[in-house]
């Protein structure tokens, strides 16, 4: 709230009451799952504040590192499943496992992988290299996006600490990580401690589905297709904060379709989550006697 | 094509690589040019979503009646037990089901 009267300095501000916000740290630790409903969030009364609950600068803590991979834990089965069907994708590509496992560590981006292993070029060449990047960068463009929320939390912290922190950012660390975040937690080891489980999972998850290529052929047979839809689907339940909030996710869901059909590749992911952000933008919170609207 | 670890692969993994580094460190260093205004911060705390209904709703449409009731499915639990992992393996289960029952999707 400091930032913003400075931003800002209207009349209204003083009638906000400031909430205070005392999350017990056993709260804000708790495991997902236990997590009570948000019900505070959904009270229309209290809709001015939602966005606006002053949050801790961040602080390493390995208090939080058990509470951060326990909410990435759903997680784990789905990564491991999604691994092996990467590795088996993999072995009937004529990859070595080596080359594998050189890309499971470093490049790190499962859905760029699987997109670019599918349209692997038979003959790499600058060209077809240049294609290959571009159809990353679709894919992943959604990183820069996940880490600039990160920002106002990590912010605070030296560079040499946040940096590097930023290269383990997955869908699933970063949703548990902001959701960590939205009840008041600003402890950075949450994030960190389940960003680099999921790295070392993903790091030797290829290597059984390589192996067992045969028996792996058909990923969708066990559904392991819908490990990300449906952990997106979990985390999607949470964060309606009632119909207002959720106009910029219309916007998103209705843009990535279009681009979807209009434009071939992966532009669609970053197309729709920009669009999205960006009506939020236009919309405003329901002013609070003063404002102006903007 | 036996080969351990072809050059050209290796070329290719690296800019790839670098693609990705840039994308998770691009982000977080040009949100420190920005002032969060609550304009901007209204934009932040859009994004979780936007970005979920982004990546999952065109592959959702695409991958027909099955991966959306199995996506259906795992909200319903959501929903009801607040509980991802039975959310996540339940969107398995009904695909992995639905498909073994013969609805192709």
């Amino acid at each position: 709230m400091s930032r913003e009267s400075s931003a800002r300095a209207t009349p209204g501000h003083a009638l906000k009451a400031p909430r205070v916000v005392s999350v017990p740290s056993a709260r804000c630790m708790a495991p997902m799952n236990r997590d009570p409903l948000d019900l505070t969030a959904a009270d229309p009364q209290s809709k001015p504040m939602t966005t606006h609950i002053n949050k801790a600068p961040a602080y390493w803590s390995r208090a939080a590192i058990r509470p951060g991979i326990v909410a990435i834990g759903p997680m784990l089965p789905g990564t491991l499943a999604f691994g092996m069907a990467f590795g088996a994708l993999c072995a009937q590509k004529n990859f070595s496992l080596a080359e594998v496992q050189l890309m499971m560590v470093f490049v790190y981006g499962g859905l760029s992988q699987f997109v670019a292993v599918q349209s692997w070029p038979d003959l790499l060449t600058p060209g077809s290299i240049a294609t290959l990047a571009l159809l990353t960068m679709t894919v992943n463009i959604r990183f820069a996006l996940m880490t600039a929320t990160l920002r106002p939390w990590f912010g605070s912290l030296p560079s040499w600490q946040a940096y590097p922190a930023m290269l383990f950012v997955t869908d699933g660390g970063w949703l548990a990580a902001m959701r960590y975040r939205e009840h008041g937690g600003a402890n950075a080891m949450f994030y960190l401690a389940g960003a680099l489980v999921l790295y070392l999972l993903w790091a030797v998850a290829a290597i059984p589905g390589y192996l067992l290529a045969e028996q792996l052929t058909d990923p969708k047979k066990y559904g392991v297709d819908l490990v990300m839809p449906a952990f997106y689907a979990a985390m999607l339940v949470p964060a309606w904060k009632g119909p207002r909030r959720a106009i910029p996710w219309l916007v998103s869901g209705g843009v990535a379709l279009a681009v979807h059909y209009l434009v071939p590749g992966w532009w669609f992911i970053i197309a729709g989550a920009l669009s999205g952000a960006i009506s939020a933008a236009f919309i405003d919170e329901p002013a609070p006697a003063g404002t102006t609207a903007a | 094509m036996t080969d351990w670890l072809r050059g050209d692969v290796m070329i290719a993994f690296a800019v790839m690589t670098a693609v990705t580094v840039a994308s998770r460190l691009g982000g977080y260093w040009l949100m420190g040019y920005v002032n969060v205004t609550p304009r901007v911060r209204r934009m932040l705390d859009a994004l979780p979503g936007s970005i979920i209904v982004a990546a999952a709703l065109p592959v959702a449409v695409n991958g027909g009646l099955v991966v959306m009731f199995a996506i259906g499915a795992a909200m319903v639990v959501t929903i009801i037990r607040r509980n991802d992992f039975i959310a996540v393996m339940t969107g398995m289960v009904v695909a992995a089901l639905a498909r073994a029952a013969g609805f192709s999707g």
